[in-house]
């Protein structure tokens, strides 16, 4: 856990497993903002989190001075908006700052519901092939979306870490993980070179390391997602 | 140079229009171009080869897609009549709600208005869940930008007129005002705002097409 710090009062309400808690983690280190970890303990869902975000009573909530902000997408831009020291997480060109918005778009609500749909939601032979089909087509999107952003530099926010290498890199865990799982490389050198590039650079960084999670920690996570799915629909 | 905004867009898609807004209120000159998804145009195609969607805007050749991220753009680009709020925190709860509003609010709308019988009873459960969620931001508050129109109102716009057809087309009062006072109010102020007033699509004809959508739905049963 880290130290609090009174000046900055930054709480955030996560769980070491959840890519979506780690895209934050991840943001208040590179910003070298100071705060307080407080891990969910789902079963059952916390007094805390059910409170502040009943609308969705879901991981990550950042809490700064005690006023809750809710939905990842929502709190990286806050971050970037209130800590202006330092490394901006979005571009500073209007264009490129849309560009990565819809990038951002696009992981969220086509790519990561794809690996979702191949390690937890797909049963059977057919259905698994046909999520792998539709992950390995999401990824060479993604890798398309990295050339474009990252314009023969290092990251998809050029020269440093921003909001898009943040995004898709908080699901690497998982990523690796499905890999495992399904015995395929989603990333390769001869379809995504410069993913495969970029996953060496970003996974080397401090503010990286400690947060992305090995899969062998990710696959206790995983069998019981698999399991309450499962559950549910029996 | 001269600037150059183009919207592509279709005559009764709601994410396009909340675009028709945001630019008119700003006072933006554009260009629209009205896409027949049955046939979609090779510009279309160009500028949004991800998703082949609308609404699009083109600024000086350049294409912007999705409409939340649409709206961002203009509001970074044409600082003039600004629709979020400087204060941070507001900010977030904007975009919060905005995304509340894509994510859940309209898809559990639609499913009521889709939905026959029995399902319909059991889809108005999270619609109406949903319907306070948003009531309850208009607490205190004229618009949901506060005194004046912001981006949130326009996110949540679709409702002003598309609630009202749908409506009329199922049978079913879905905002009752005494369940929902405060947005039924804000319907009718935010319906007469001027450019508002002036850009939706021609109510006869919005009915037609949910009424055949509806129909379609209930004979795949």
């Amino acid at each position: 856990m880290a130290a609090s710090s009174t000046a900055d009062d930054v709480k955030l309400l996560g769980g070491w497993p959840s890519p979506f808690s780690n895209r934050i983690q991840i943001a208040l280190n590179l910003k070298s903002i100071p705060y307080d970890f407080i891990e969910e303990t789902f079963t059952p869902k916390s007094h805390l989190l059910l409170k502040s975000n009943p609308v969705h009573k879901q991981i990550p909530v950042l809490f700064h001075h005690d006023k809750p902000i809710c939905e990842s997408i929502v709190i990286l831009q806050y971050i970037d908006e209130v800590w202006t020291k330092g490394q901006s997480l979005l571009p500073s060109d209007s264009y490129d700052r849309a560009i990565a918005r819809f990038w951002a778009a696009y992981i969220d609500d086509k790519w990561f519901p794809s690996l979702r749909q191949l390690t937890i939601f797909a049963q059977g032979e057919d259905a698994i092939s046909a999520a792998l089909k539709q992950i390995v087509e999401a990824t060479a999107v993604v890798e398309g979306a990295f050339a474009d952003c990252s314009k023969g530099k290092a990251y998809f926010g050029g020269d440093k870490i921003g909001y898009l290498d943040l995004v898709f890199g908080c699901f690497l865990g998982w990523l690796r993980l499905a890999e495992k799982v399904v015995g395929v490389d989603l990333l390769t050198e001869t379809k995504t070179p410069g993913l495969v590039g970029w996953v060496e650079r970003f996974s080397s960084n401090d503010a990286v390391k400690s947060v992305i999670q090995e899969p062998e920690k990710l696959m206790e996570t995983l069998e019981f997602l698999k399991a309450m799915f499962n559950a549910s629909t029996t | 140079m001269a600037e150059e905004v183009k919207l592509i867009r279709t005559w009764s898609s709601p994410f396009a229009l909340r675009i028709v807004w945001a630019l008119k209120l700003k006072g933006i000159e554009f260009e629209t171009v009205l896409e027949d998804l049955a046939s979609k145009s090779p510009l279309l195609l160009q500028s949004n080869p991800v998703h082949k969607k609308v609404p699009v805007l083109v600024h000086n050749g350049k294409p912007v897609s999705e409409s939340l991220v649409i709206l961002e753009y203009i509001e970074e680009t044409w600082k003039e009549k600004p629709l979020l709020p400087e204060d941070p925190y507001e900010k977030a709860s904007s975009r919060f709600w905005a995304k509340f509003s894509d994510e859940k609010l309209l898809p559990s709308v639609w499913t009521v208005f889709i939905s026959q019988g029995n399902k319909q009873e059991e889809a108005l459960v999270p619609a109406l869940e949903n319907l306070q969620f948003i009531e309850e931001q208009l607490e205190g508050k004229k618009f949901f930008g506060g005194e004046k129109i912001g981006l949130l109102d326009l996110a949540i716009g679709w409702m002003a007129d598309m609630v009202s057809v749908l409506e009329e087309v199922t049978g079913l009062k879905l905002i009752q005002e005494d369940k929902f006072p405060l947005l039924s109010a804000w319907i009718e102020i935010f319906a007469d705002v001027p450019e508002i007033k002036e850009s939706g699509a021609p109510r006869e004809k919005l009915i037609s097409k949910f009424q055949a959508i509806r129909d379609a739905y209930a004979a795949t049963k």
